[in-house]
């Protein structure tokens, strides 16, 4: 089955009924392992002491708030090039998870900050650029919720995506292009993960359990949306009918 | 608390945000997906259908 084949939102719903349980059965067990092995098996940092295991929460949520929009970006080609049917379903749909995620870095990583830098937050690039993609997420949701015409809202939630994904390698890149009081990448940078194994891995597990979270959580809102679509094409009909 | 040091109220509260912010979604995504399931139902029972079902002729 080619993938333009799921472009069928009936044929999306019953892929979705099929694998819905079993992503968020195996989301479940990777928070299950993954809190194990953070409460459990990781050591205390030599430095942080216990305040380090806020890391394993505000990395993954960090990771898929840029993960998300990525995922948004996406969908913004497929609506503007290919005019996917499910393309703005799926960017409808990420953007409060991705808000959500993006809130969470921030809250979590002003938690961390206090005890660690003496401060809840500092106008350093990192913090600021996330901040700017919380602010970016709640104008997309804004946007698509105030055109009432689905096809008019994706269009220009689509545009404004993509203007924005700017800010995507802005947020990557901020630790190494300006001096900040956030710390540099340590895990997926050039020559290696700096972090040791017994942190890394749980850490690992926890991210895999957040991004199938997210997964789970994009699947079921583009259900209900979808649905939501039906509804309105329902209501179309009833309306007609009336007249 | 003092097994997690002198920081464990900022664990507790990270910890226990997440947690609340997770609920949330999960609340959201399931209520929204029964409502609209059930509103779909109605609106099946009534024998409304979508044009693309009926053979592109309202009824």
């Amino acid at each position: 089955m080619r993938l333009i084949d799921y472009a069928n939102p009936t044929r999306f719903l019953g892929l979705v009924g099929v694998s819905l349980k079993w992503i968020a059965a195996a989301t479940a067990i990777a928070f299950a392992v993954g809190l194990w092995l953070v409460f459990m098996v990781a050591p205390a940092d030599y430095q942080q002491g216990e305040t380090v295991k806020i890391m394993y929460i505000h990395v993954p949520c960090a990771w898929l708030s840029m993960f998300c929009y990525v995922t948004m970006a996406g969908s913004a080609l497929g609506t503007l090039v290919w005019r996917h049917p499910l393309a703005d379903v799926s960017a409808k749909c990420a953007a409060p998870i991705g808000a959500a995620f993006t809130f969470l870095a921030l809250v979590t990583g002003s938690l961390w900050g206090k005890p660690m830098w003496g401060t809840w937050w500092v106008w350093d690039a990192r913090l600021t650029s996330v901040l700017v993609l919380f602010i970016m997420y709640l104008g997309l949701i804004a946007l698509t919720e105030t055109i009432e015409d689905p096809i008019r809202a994706a269009r220009a939630g689509a545009v404004l995506t993509l203007v924005g994904v700017v800010n995507i390698p802005i947020i990557k890149f901020s630790v190494d292009w300006w001096n900040t009081l956030h710390q540099p990448s340590s895990v997926f940078r050039m020559g290696g993960s700096t972090v040791d194994a017994s942190m890394l891995v749980p850490l690992l597990v926890m991210a895999g359990a957040f991004t199938g979270l997210f997964v789970t959580l994009h699947l079921a809102a583009m259900r209900n949306e979808i649905l939501r679509r039906r509804i309105r094409a329902m209501r179309l009909v009833e309306a007609s009918r009336a007249e | 608390m003092t097994m997690l040091g002198p920081h464990a109220g900022f664990i507790f509260a990270s910890y226990g945000i997440v947690v609340a912010v997770i609920a949330g979604l999960v609340l959201w995504v399931t209520l929204d997906g029964r409502g609209r399931r059930r509103e779909l139902a109605d609106l099946e029972a009534r024998g409304i259908r979508r044009r693309s079902e009926s053979g592109g002729a309202s009824r």
